[in-house]
């Protein structure tokens, strides 16, 4: 069964960001490039968090728009990415509607969610979790 | 220090020409690691002797540390300038994302240098500096809206620093403040005013990068380490729980809770004002700075109602702690919390540095008991202890100083007070204004031979609370030894930029471990040294621009009012001055 991360309750954010550095620090780097999560304020901190992370689309739109199949949808929602095959178009930032396709300045790419939940290790608050997607969710049924 | 560590890249940024330039300053990071000890070393190479503080030749230096971005809870930024407000050493600390923007954007320290002739607004973005026009922006009424302009005119959200002044700043009222992220603050010494001389209305700061550490395995391994030790231990309890607030309560029940410009330690509204009851009826969110999962930032929900149209109402969030709610709660008598809540808020919007502001009120209405001061001086204001109102019209007008007597509340009590008298009461120390503690002489020996003449320099109230405990009496020269080890240390955490909040979590071990794992290979010995030299250069700052510990101001009120920690007298405090000094 394939897992994605899962948004519990993004008002319980605090915006500590310690998810964002758990990202990038499960490549062994400390600072923010690599992360494939992105907290930023509603508008100011008074308004509280949006946490943006990639929901696992059962069709999911940036890989329909991918030229190159460098995105290809994964068994059970979510994609893949391979690499070698990107062409760095951005295509796949215009498609994704919650903006969660961050974009890697320095290598020209896409930075995508693969779904392992280290995020959610380091979230104090409880706001994010990995969990195994509900085949009977309303979206995933959208998959024909 | 690895190679590649961005921390060792200075950026310039020169107002005046319009110009920037980054220089690569390695043997300054690698010898002083950053932050405070950076600031002072940068500062005696660029602030002028004797220099005007609100003259174009005044620096405002912005360090960070190497912890910064790696690991939790090193996320402060030291600002280093002349202060205004004392004339002397200006350092002020702020969280926000201001530290890890900085970092991410690639720099240990930005430098800016000089005044412009138009107001701008400036925007560092990794390699590249902008200068916007900000002359429509230049007066508006309150900070708010600043904050709220930028942040949809400016690109990105989330990895940016908004640091920006309110009217305040720009009408030079030394105990201004520069706000950042709405909700923290270089509250201290007058940053504000800096920022306002050189027409800055505001600093947006941002990039993102990735850091490498110099040992992979045991990056991750400290990085745990010090993650569980500030979020399944009780250190940072009380942070995360009720936040400072919670010192309210303990403060008035020993009585050291400054009320009504001291004229006593106990506040009969305590209870009212306190952590507990702000969190039960007005807590309406926590925030964390960037890169802290505590989230001490307590927000109150504040709904207030339009007298002139039923069923409107608007809701403030505020953000309150300790000092605040003293400032603007128990120094002025003021138990009606929405009042309190609003007033704050009126000094938020203006941009002021709560604490000189809410004693600067204090001393001004005790004065005006005293009828040192009229109702000419106020402009018709009738200030009294316990009346918000009166306190939001005077902020304003301190603002905007109609009268002479507010152009020299402008400026402080040591400074209103020598023209009006009342020197008795008018709590400063080293020409800044009072925190929240008299618990005894230990607190008042902190305000005044602490670098930054502030309670965060030595905690000298914890001296004091420790005797009361105890029932034992304090010694002067036991005072002054305990302040100067605790100042030196914490020199050491302000140059790693790790919140003094979080000083339990930084024993020296986890922060030989944690600079370990990213290159920096230090001993204790190391440390402490650097502890001992950066406040050495701190003082010797200070004496060269006039300051002398042996012709300090004392307000005899401390004295008067019974502290926690027993009867103390002016020769306790000299003697323990003059052995302070000795120490140094």
């Amino acid at each position: 069964m394939a897992k994605r991360l899962s948004v519990i309750d993004a008002d319980r954010c605090v915006g500590c960001q310690s998810c964002m550095f758990a990202c990038t620090r499960r490549t062994a780097q400390g600072g923010l490039e690599e992360s494939r999560i992105h907290i930023r304020s509603d508008g100011g901190f008074r308004k509280g968090f949006v946490v943006i992370v990639c929901r696992a689309c059962a069709d999911p739109p940036c890989a329909r728009v991918c030229p190159t199949d460098a995105l290809v949808p994964r068994e059970g929602g979510g994609v893949r990415f391979h690499t070698a095959k990107c062409i760095g178009c951005r295509n796949c930032v215009e498609a994704c509607p919650f903006g969660a396709v961050l974009w890697d300045a320095s290598q020209d790419k896409p930075r995508i969610c693969v779904y392992c939940g280290y995020c959610a290790n380091y979230c104090p608050y409880n706001v994010i979790a990995l969990e195994e997607i509900d085949p009977a969710d309303d979206q995933a049924s959208l998959n024909v | 220090m690895l190679a590649e560590d961005p921390l060792q890249r200075v950026l310039f940024v020169d107002l005046t020409k319009r110009r920037f330039w980054i220089e690569s300053r390695r043997e300054l990071f690698e010898e002083h690691l950053g932050g405070s000890a950076v600031a002072i070393r940068l500062l005696e190479e660029l602030c002028p002797e004797g220099v005007d503080p609100l003259s174009p030749d005044n620096p405002i230096i912005l360090t960070v540390g190497p912890l910064t971005g790696f690991y939790p809870l090193a996320s402060k930024t030291v600002a280093m300038f002349k202060s205004p407000h004392t004339g002397n050493l200006g350092e002020s600390h702020a969280g926000g994302r201001s530290a890890i923007a900085i970092r991410m954007a690639g720099y240990g320290a930005v430098v800016i240098l000089g005044r412009s002739e138009m107001p701008i607004y400036v925007v560092i973005d990794n390699d590249r500096v902008t200068f916007r026009d900000a002359s429509a922006l230049w007066g508006t009424r309150s900070s708010y809206t600043t904050g709220s302009v930028l942040r949809k005119r400016e690109p990105g959200s989330g990895h940016r620093t908004i640091m920006r002044i309110g009217r305040a700043g720009e009408q030079l009222v030394s105990y201004a403040c520069v706000i950042t992220e709405t909700y923290r603050h270089f509250g201290r010494l007058g940053l504000g005013a800096v920022f306002g001389s050189k027409r800055l209305k505001a600093l947006m700061i941002g990039g993102q990068r990735n850091l490498a550490p110099a040992d992979r395995r045991a990056f991750r391994q400290v990085y745990d380490t010090l993650y569980n030790r500030a979020t399944g231990s009780p250190l940072m309890q009380k942070y995360h729980e009720l936040g400072t607030p919670m010192n309210v309560i303990p403060l008035d029940a020993i009585g050291g809770l400054p009320t009504r410009n001291l004229q006593t330690g106990r506040f009969e509204g305590a209870e009212t004002i306190s952590g507990e009851r702000l969190a039960s009826d007005y807590l309406g969110r926590r925030v964390a700075c960037a890169h802290c999962p505590v989230a001490c930032i307590h927000l109150a929900a504040l709904r207030i109602p339009y007298p002139d149209d039923p069923y409107f109402y608007k809701t403030l969030m505020l953000g309150y702690d300790h000092e605040p709610i003293y400032a603007t709660g128990s120094m002025l008598g003021i138990e009606d919390v929405p009042g309190m809540l609003r007033l704050m808020d009126e000094i938020e919007v203006q941009g002021l540095d709560v604490m000189s502001a809410g004693v600067a009120l204090a001393w001004a209405t005790e004065a005006m008991e005293q009828g040192l001061i009229g109702v000419e001086e106020t402009g018709g204001l009738r200030l009294s202890f316990g009346d918000p109102e009166a306190y939001i019209a005077a902020i304003q007008r301190i603002v905007t100083q109609p009268t002479d007597f507010y152009r020299a509340l402008a400026r402080g009590v040591d400074h209103a007070s020598a023209i009006y008298g009342g020197q008795d009461y008018a709590l400063a120390f080293g020409g800044n204004e009072m925190p929240g503690y008299h618990t005894g002489p230990g607190c008042h020996l902190g305000y005044l031979t602490g670098a930054r003449h502030s309670h965060l320099d030595s905690a000298g109230y914890s001296l004091d609370q420790a005797a009361a405990r105890e029932e034992r009496d304090l010694e002067p020269k036991e005072v002054a030894r305990a302040l100067l080890a605790e100042e030196q240390w914490r020199q050491v955490l302000t140059s790693l930029v790790i919140c003094l909040f979080a000083r339990g979590v930084y024993e020296p071990a986890y922060v030989l471990d944690a600079l370990k794992a990213i290159g920096f290979d230090r001993s204790e010995e190391d440390l402490a040294r650097l502890g001992v030299e950066t406040l050495r250069m701190k003082n010797a700052f200070k004496a060269r621009e006039g300051f002398d510990l042996a012709t300090l101001r004392l307000p005899r009120r401390i004295f008067e009012t019974p502290s926690p920690a027993g009867p103390f007298d002016e020769a306790f405090v000299r003697m323990a001055l003059q052995h302070y000094a000795e120490l140094l």
